[in-house]
């Protein structure tokens, strides 16, 4: 340690005096959770920006990332522990429980003691004064609607019971205490530090120099390159495309490519500048678009032209149909990077075992991650071990490996425990985005409104490295059309690789992008018809027994039409309101927004199986072996629900195992809207089996005694443990050429309205109200479902008005800008079950559904209120005012 | 170095000041920040740090004669909760939209203006009130007029051996009625895209459209950046300065 020696510091830590022999400029963030344990405070940001280290000093509020050590002299100081502890924290915590209003659960501590100081203020705060005091925590997964209520008290009360009841989370209760273990909570006391050393620039030449000088001037540190990788210097999620390095060796490809790991001591790591390594860049001319990439040198060999994935989607004959048709509407839309902006940025630590390796990681893909840690060790897979930490939200971005090979690196060359916790800026450079995606449609329908073809062609921006990028050209053309009947389909994506930061995963798989083309081409051909834009919907919605534009025949669960007729009466509702206020004239304009959408579930024409166990030990003990990763929407909970419902027993009587590989069989990774359908139907299934082997043959009543089971209501011990396991694979077949085939066993369906002013002055826009009807199948848990509709719609309102990562430019968080409270405004759940036979009780999946019809509603009702038609993604106020300006606002 | 002073007179931290160069710090609202930057890129920042925060003449708020008093480092919170003037209403509804909570409890006035940011909320607002900035070395004090305080973006007058101290504004500007209006992208959080301040006898101030905050003559020359262009703040400019003497004439 080569800080400065100074005085300790008093400080009064949730009633108790504690000295801290700390620098004074120490972040009180960093003295509360490293010098005290108290992990409850949360670190997101290190800025101010996102508040999840909210405590109470002298009972005011503050960022405890902002608050010097030295400044906390005497000071009386409360985090969430102490808070949780008192009877008002454990009545709101209670409160949050059953609402829902903790989901990933990271903002959950800032969220409760920003609370905590209003309610003690004012007991009863209007909705308005709970959104302004708690409006300095950002949260990524609820979109806020269900914290408010929690505070006020007036959200879902909680359940009991399994499949169909609101049962508040299983793995809920350490959120709201501060006692779940995040990626960067827990490593040993003696773990070394790891900080990755990345490129500033989108391409260059890496010039290694004196790597020996640098160890012999720094004995206590480590510097890893490329050389140090003992297996495969490369991860990626395709098997046959490992491009991304570990630590780039000769080339970096975008701003935030790793090129070197230094490790050792804290602050020796963290305090040796870039100009001390041996380390130089030659700065190469980057391709910083994908329409230049295209006829540019490769960047990957493999891949000449820069396309890295091309899928296409071809049926019927578009030309001739369009050729044919009463109306055609074409267009081009352009989108920007998205970030995933989870408030818990990556963290983790690893440690070496004898030979065998363990990874403590955020993550949504453990099974995944152990290949890759495997691949890049040259171990075999049994030496590695990955045991997923509380995951602080993912979204699609923590199913890239990013660091776990690199801990586990340092980890086994070093011999030591080793940590690391991307800063926000790192994390936001380094980790994958949303596709930009540019797209180009035409469609056209006959004179009564019936959809005849759609031609579409959309350049995804897929960045530096492979990432799911083949996925989302997979995954857009067979989604091009959306939930509706068209004969005549050519649709084609392409993903091209250019210096930027790599596309991955993202809720929504390039799905979202293409719904904006599509819906806002159904808008128009709805008014070129003379059609309500909700009819127009209707007549053309995909129904039981419609063939796709894939050429699957939809057998069951196609729940478009329930949804739009759902919405009808508040449709009608809304229309009417924003009618009459447009009457009275003023500089807003109100209006009224729909949007439909589908979304297959799990992977895209390939397996994706899930395995679950359910072991009833000789002890009485019932283990629910669940590899399926939690990451905020509730997995754990709603496959603790099937399981117990399928076996007969309450959810209480299961004791979880989640996630850990050595542990517990592989579930796949957490994405594609899958685990409620693929895993549930595992568990579901483990669950018959184990009831068979219990039952043995006899037609009685399982049960539940408080400790043990019952059959037929006697106790039931069985000799020796009994295991049922569970396997699911949906029934897919893969795309031929022409992307025909049955890509997906079964489809999402949903369709939200969105009711807004615009500022035709300012180009703002303030939304109302969204009215979101989705067809679930069935709803295991209708506030989970409602949970994942309202943090979707909130990040669909990111995309569609706020949302643009620029990389150097816009890497934190008060430059990126993600919704706050107040930019999401009430919204109602309709939920719709057309139950799916191949699904556990029916259901299906609503991750990413929640999301893909959001942004499209936003534009359909700005193009309602204004005649203007959103072309440049996001809406920021300077485009959509020079749009209004152009149509003559 | 990286060390550190909290001193807890003004005397004693004007020597430090001069003696040392430490940095002041306040509410570290703007520090902090920029060190999480800079530890992404750069590694972790050594730098002295004067830390201001237990100096209570520094936090007076108060009438003064024919002044107000404000202190340094008055925090956005106490003026947001302070019975002040109607002349204060345009400063306290900024304070009301500074960061969040947090930030308006720990960040002081003080460091808004010295942080010189070309989007400080409280510039506008405290040129609508002709404040005065007081500027104290070991070798006396000096008062300059706000608008010659800040030169530029990130640039102020404030020597290496100065403190800012206190504002001073004028008590009979400070009974006339004001208000403030600011653009984001977002409700909270959010760095404004513009904002004005205005006051019931048709004075109006303009922020985030030049390189520093200026009263309102129907010119503005903005720059364009990632919350907008150039040419849209240049509308929006007139627009909000004009949705600020609507509610200044109102109040």
């Amino acid at each position: 340690m080569n800080r400065v020696a100074a005085p300790p510091v008093t400080l009064l830590v949730n009633g108790e005096t504690h000295a801290l022999s700390l620098p004074p400029a120490t972040r009180l963030s960093e003295a509360l959770r490293e010098g005290l344990g108290l992990t409850g405070t949360k670190v997101g940001c290190d800025a101010g920006d996102c508040g999840a280290c909210t405590v109470l000093l002298e009972g005011a509020q503050a960022c405890a990332c902002l608050v010097p050590l030295g400044q906390c002299e005497g000071a009386r100081i409360e985090t969430v522990e102490g808070i949780a502890a008192t009877p008002e924290g454990q009545a709101l915590a209670e409160r949050f429980h059953a609402a829902g209003a903790a989901q990933c659960g990271i903002c959950t501590p800032g969220m409760l003691v920003a609370a905590t100081e209003l309610l003690r203020e004012n007991p009863t705060p209007s909705e308005a004064e709970v959104e302004e005091a708690l409006g300095g925590v950002l949260c990524r997964c609820t979109g806020y609607r269900r914290i408010v209520e929690a505070v006020l008290g007036t959200g879902p009360a909680a359940e009991e019971g399994g499949v169909g009841a609101r049962l508040p989370r299983t793995d809920g209760a350490p959120k709201l205490d501060g006692t779940a273990l995040y990626g960067a909570d827990g490593a040993p006391a003696d773990a070394l530090w790891l900080r990755t050393i990345r490129s500033p620039h989108p391409h260059a030449r890496v010039i290694l120099g004196d790597l020996e000088g640098f160890a012999r001037a720094h004995p206590g540190l480590r510097l890893l390159t490329a050389r140090d990788v003992p297996g495969r210097n490369g991860y990626g999620i395709y098997p046959h495309i490992k491009d991304q390095p570990v630590l780039a060796g000769e080339r970096v490809l975008y701003r935030g490519d790793a090129v070197a790991a230094l490790v050792g001591p804290r602050d020796p790591v963290l305090s040796v500048p870039p100009s001390a390594l041996p380390i130089a860049f030659e700065v190469l001319p980057a391709l910083g678009d994908p329409d230049v990439a295209l006829g540019a040198n490769a960047m990957h060999t493999d891949f000449p032209d820069n396309v890295l994935a091309e899928g296409r989607v071809t049926r019927g004959d578009p030309v001739a149909a369009l050729a044919e048709a009463a109306h055609v509407v074409e267009g081009t839309w352009r989108t920007s990077f998205v970030e995933h902006a989870y408030l818990e940025p990556e963290a983790g630590w690893a440690r070496r075992v004898g030979d065998r390796v363990e990874i403590w990681c955020s993550t949504q893909a453990p099974a995944m991650d152990r290949e890759e840690v495997a691949g890049v060790l040259g171990l075999s897979l049994e030496a590695v071990r990955i045991i997923p930490s509380a995951c602080g939200g993912g979204f699609g971005g923590k199913l890239d490996a990013g660091m776990q090979p690199l801990l586990a690196l340092a980890a086994w060359v070093t011999g030591r425990p080793v940590r690391a916790a991307w800063t926000r800026p790192e994390s936001m450079a380094a980790s994958t985005k949303r596709h930009p995606a540019r797209i180009t449609a035409r469609a056209g329908c006959d004179a009564e409104g019936r959809l005849l073809a759609l031609e579409f062609e959309g350049i995804y921006d897929t960045g530096a490295y492979a990432s799911w990028g083949p996925t989302v050209a997979g995954r857009v053309p067979v989604h091009a059309t959306g939930p509706y009947r068209v004969p005549h389909v050519s649709a084609r994506a392409r993903a091209v690789f250019t210096h930027q930061p790599p596309s991955g995963a993202f809720r929504g798989f390039g799905v979202p992008q293409a719904a904006i083309a599509q819906e806002a081409l159904w808008d128009r051909l709805a008014d070129a018809c003379g059609l309500d834009r909700l009819e127009f919907r209707i007549r053309n919605a995909l129904v039981v027994g419609d063939e796709t534009a894939t050429g699957q025949v939809l057998a069951h669960s196609a729940g478009q039409r329930p949804c739009l007729e759902a919405l009808r009466p508040r449709w009608n509702e809304l229309r009417a309101e924003a009618a009459a206020r447009n009457a009275k004239g003023g500089t807003l304009r109100h209006g009224v927004g729909i949007a439909g959408m589908w979304y297959g579930i799990g992977n895209t024409g390939m397996s994706n199986p899930s395995e679950m166990r359910l072991i009833l030990e000789a002890d009485g003990t019932l283990t629910f072996l669940n590899g399926a990763v939690d990451i905020g929407q509730g997995s754990s909970t709603v496959l603790c629900q099937i399981a117990a419902e399928a076996l007969g027993v309450p959810v209480s009587a299961l004791r979880h195992v989640n996630g850990d590989t050595d542990l517990t069989p592989d579930a796949g990774k957490t994405s594609a809207s899958r685990q409620t359908f693929v895993s549930g139907r595992a568990a579901m299934e483990a669950a018959l089996d184990l009831r068979a082997r219990v039952l043995a043959g006899r037609n009685a009543a399982i049960g539940w005694d408080g400790k043990r089971l019952t059959v037929g209501g006697e106790a039931f011990v069985p000799a020796a443990a009994l295991e049922g396991v569970g396997r699911f694979d949906p029934p897919t077949t893969p795309l031929d050429g022409e992307g025909q085939g049955v890509p997906y066993a079964t489809y999402g369906f949903a369709a939200q309205i969105c009711a807004l002013a615009v500022d035709t002055r300012l180009g703002t826009v303030a939304l109302q109200r969204f009215v979101a009807a989705h067809d679930v199948g069935r709803a295991v848990n209708p506030t989970l479902v409602e949970g994942q509709t309202h943090g979707g719609i909130a990040q669909g309102i990111g995309l569609a008005l706020m949302e643009e990562y620029i990389p150097g430019r816009t890497e934190n968080l008060h430059d990126y800008l993600i919704p706050s409270f107040g930019d999401v405004p009430p919204i109602e759940c309709l939920l719709v079950e057309e139950s799916e036979p191949l699904g556990p009780f029916g259901a299906k999946g609503v991750g990413e559904p929640a999301l893909v019809a959001t942004a499209p509603a936003i534009f359909s009702a700005i193009r309602d209120a204004t005649g203007v038609e959103v072309t440049r993604i996001p809406a920021l106020p300077h485009r959509l005012r020079a749009a209004l300006k152009e149509a003559g606002w | 170095m990286d060390r550190y002073w909290r001193p807890r007179d003004l005397r004693a931290a004007l020597d430090i000041r001069a003696g040392e160069g430490a940095r002041p710090l306040a509410g570290g609202t703007d520090i902090y920040p920029a060190r999480a930057h800079h530890a992404a890129w750069e590694g972790s920042v050594a730098e002295s740090l004067l830390d201001l925060s237990a100096i209570a003449e520094l936090r007076t708020l108060e009438r003064d004669g024919r002044h107000w008093r404000l202190g340094a480092g008055v925090t956005w919170a106490a003026l947001r909760d302070a019975a002040l003037p109607p002349g204060f209403r345009a400063l306290q509804q900024a304070a009301r939209q500074v960061g969040g909570r947090q930030v308006q409890a720990r960040g002081t006035i003080g460091g808004n203006l010295c942080n010189a940011s070309p989007a400080a909320d409280g510039v506008p607002p405290l040129l609508l009130l002709a404040a005065e900035a007081v500027l104290l070395s070991p070798v006396g004090e000096r008062r300059l007029p706000l608008d010659r305080f800040i030169l530029g973006n990130r640039r102020t007058v404030l020597r290496d051996d100065e403190i800012l101290a206190a504002l001073l504004i004028p008590a009979e500007r400070a009974e006339v009625p004001s208000a403030f209006v600011k653009l984001g992208a977002r409700r909270h959080l959010v760095i404004s895209i513009a904002m004005a301040a205005a006051d019931a006898e048709g004075r109006a101030t303009i922020g985030a459209c030049s390189e520093v905050a200026h009263h309102w003559n129907g010119e503005v020359s903005p720059i364009s950046d990632i919350r907008g262009s150039a040419e849209y703040r240049r509308e929006a400019a007139a627009e909000v300065v004009s949705r600020a003497l609507t509610l200044a004439s109102a109040a």
